[in-house]
């Protein structure tokens, strides 16, 4: 199963983030997630060298998704991919998908066995049926 | 002279100094196009690498290496994977520490920040400080004073050019036009920093 990390400034928000995509989960076993999120408990940032840590403890081998909130998240998220080990590395994927939502969608997704590239697809679809459902 | 392990030291713990006595300006200049942390994120940042003790270190790469990872971990906002991208770039393009080692360091510090950040001259970022100090280090010739001194004067040029510009990258981006003739505080920053290396280095 793959692995997901959570890249955001807040360290509050991101395992809120987490907290509600576990919490709208339902049934089965959902995949590892990990957070790297906030400088510490109360002051906001991101940190490279975090995210590095929390992509190797969710890799199981199957790849990693990692998302991210905005500005630095992404410029760390990728200065992790440097840390790695390139054969992990190669099999991490930082995507633009909406955090919420589409942490929601990759969880359930994950937990079927769909691989990294079919879960990141339907992350980054993860604001279609909301988007639909508000044209109608 | 060369940039040996003791003046990056003195360079850094400058520059340190710089930083924590510019941080309200930094932090007003990000008020006005960002969101207003660029002098406090900095600052922490600085803070730590001062804190680092230069004895602990085999060289002056190893030394900026941890600087760059120090600023990663500490900055928070994109200020720190690109500074620590400039420092790690920089580290480990060093070699000797003489005018070529230097100018070979500035260039790859310079490649790094462009490389992280997506972004290029004209942009409205650090980068229009940093790319001309580069420039002008490289063109100044065999004597590190001269370059050193010759690049500072430039990255003050290029920042103060940068400022009638439109910001295409950063979260000033999001301000469109009106985030011309706005001071860029990334700009700023690095100046501060080539100034602090002319500074501290030329002469020593």
């Amino acid at each position: 199963m793959i692995g997901i990390v959570v890249v955001s400034h807040s360290r509050a928000l991101a395992h809120a983030a987490v907290g509600l995509a576990e919490g709208v989960f339902g049934s089965g076993h959902p995949p590892q997630i990990a957070v790297a999120a906030g400088l510490d408990d109360n002051t906001l940032g991101t940190d490279a060298a975090a995210v590095s840590e929390a992509i190797q403890q969710v890799d199981s081998g199957d790849g990693v998704l990692v998302f991210v909130d905005l500005g630095s998240a992404v410029l760390s998220a990728e200065m992790a991919l440097e840390f790695l080990e390139p054969d992990v590395a190669q099999r991490v994927k930082i995507t633009g998908a909406p955090i919420i939502e589409g942490l929601v969608i990759a969880v359930v997704a994950a937990s079927t066995g769909a691989d990294l590239e079919k879960v990141e697809a339907e992350a980054r679809r993860a604001l279609e049926a909301k988007g639909k459902h508000l044209a109608d | 002279m060369t940039l040996d392990l003791n003046s990056a030291g003195a360079w850094l713990a400058d520059y340190a100094a710089q930083i924590h006595e510019n941080a309200d300006l930094l932090t007003d200049l990000d008020r006005q196009i960002g969101d207003a942390d660029h002098g406090s994120n900095m600052d922490r940042g600085m803070k730590a690498v001062a804190a680092l003790d230069t004895a602990d270190f085999d060289d002056a790469a190893a030394y900026l290496k941890k600087a760059g990872m120090t600023l990663v971990s500490t900055v928070g906002g994109a200020s720190g994977p690109l500074y620590g991208t400039f420092f790690l770039r920089f580290a480990g393009a060093i070699g000797e520490g003489d005018t070529a080692g230097v100018g070979a360091a500035l260039r790859a510090g310079l490649d790094g920040v462009k490389q992280r950040g997506k972004a290029e001259t004209g942009d409205k970022t650090m980068i229009d400080a940093l790319a001309p100090a580069v420039d002008a280090f490289e063109a100044a010739g065999d004597s590190l004073d001269t370059a050193l001194t010759a690049a500072a004067e430039a990255a003050a040029k290029g920042r103060d050019e940068a400022t009638p510009l439109v910001a295409r990258k950063g979260r000033a981006s999001y301000l469109g036009a009106r985030s011309a003739d706005h001071q860029d505080p990334g700009a700023t920053s690095m100046t501060l920093l080539i100034e602090s290396a002319a500074r501290t280095l030329v002469g020593r």
